[in-house]
């Protein structure tokens, strides 16, 4: 998807760049294998780009410009329609906004606009994700149960946050398409799929 | 005592006495790049004053809760474990975004390859974040 994007619009000085917050190379190597992506596409299993932008669920994206700004926060938004089907969102109107962006200078959003949609961490949420880092490092250290209590701590402190409740589910021997993932979704995602920004389409 | 910090995974010595954990000030500059001087806790040009000094250091150490809380540092702590890791302040992340500047940051591909946001500068980017969870 992002590679057939990159080819159409990379011309007009557009690039885009794929973080998989996964817990090893292995988990997202069949979709970039199949994608063979010529623009960026790297693997954070440390979350740190979870961290330096706030993101507690994916997928998501961030629009920056040529000066390095942010100039749409990220929100829930999908690059394509395999799940539509769960959150009803199709893919449509945000390509055709990021069409009118790169090629038209359209849809950049005031900053005072991005500031306020931007997410900002809390102590609680940054203290999850210090657990969570000690859960992750202990469970390569092959000390599963305590990994486990951290991962758990990690989740209360932060209850809004999926990349840590549901992306360890898959280290923590849980299914993440599962009950367990059906039980969080019941709680909703704050901040994420409630919050998605207007978008300008390529007729505006 | 294993102290995490970002990617470094760093063993240093510690004397542990309930849940408190105290590191030798040698050893903390060392791990942490963080030194004990007379005016506070100094990391290059930056110090952070230490009001309560007595409580942030005594003949044993460092006490690593206390440090953290010094320089505004999340800590998830494991004294049975013998394992702590220091987050990333939230103010600190908050002033930065409150900037609207797209951190930048350098990771690698599946060939192990690296790449850095900045270097697409002079670009639009389309940052997405995803994951096969």
């Amino acid at each position: 998807m992002w590679q057939a994007l990159y080819e159409e619009l990379g011309s007009h000085g557009f690039v885009p760049f794929t973080v998989a917050l996964d817990q090893s190379p292995e988990d997202p190597r069949p979709y970039i294998e199949r994608a063979s992506p010529t623009h960026p596409s790297v693997v954070d299993t440390e979350h740190v780009v979870a961290q330096l932008y706030d993101i507690r669920n994916v997928p998501t994206m961030i629009w920056i410009d040529e000066a390095g700004r942010i100039v749409r926060p990220h929100d829930a938004q999908f690059g394509t329609d395999t799940f539509t089907q769960f959150h009803g969102k199709q893919s449509e109107p945000f390509l055709a906004a990021v069409r009118a962006w790169v090629k038209r200078g359209r849809g950049s959003l005031d900053p005072a606009t991005v500031r306020s949609h931007q997410p900002v961490p809390t102590p609680e949420t940054q203290l999850a994700r210090a657990h969570r880092a000690l859960a992750w490092w202990l469970h390569r250290q092959g000390r599963t149960q305590a990994a486990e209590r951290h991962f758990l701590r990690a989740g209360e402190l932060s209850p809004g946050d999926w990349t840590i409740r549901r992306g360890s589910m898959p280290i923590r021997g849980i299914h993440p398409m599962g009950p367990a993932f059906f039980e969080l979704a019941k709680q909703g995602v704050p901040r994420y799929a409630t919050e998605a920004l207007p978008l300008s389409g390529a007729d505006d | 005592m294993t102290l995490i910090d970002g990617e470094r995974a760093v063993v240093v010595p510690a004397s542990i006495g309930g849940e408190t954990v105290r590191i030798a000030p040698e050893a903390l500059r060392e791990a942490t790049g963080w030194k004990l001087e007379p005016r506070g806790l100094c990391r290059g040009e930056v110090c952070v004053p230490v009001r309560r000094r007595e409580e942030l250091a005594d003949g044993m150490g460092v006490d690593l809760a206390a440090f953290a809380r010094a320089i505004d540092r999340p800590l998830a702590l494991d004294v049975a474990e013998r394992a702590a890791a220091l987050g990333t302040s939230a103010a600190e992340r908050s002033a930065s975004l409150a900037t609207l500047e797209a951190p930048d940051f350098r990771l690698p591909d599946l060939q192990g390859r690296m790449h850095s946001l900045s270097e697409h500068r002079g670009k639009k980017v389309l940052l997405i974040a995803y994951a096969s969870w």
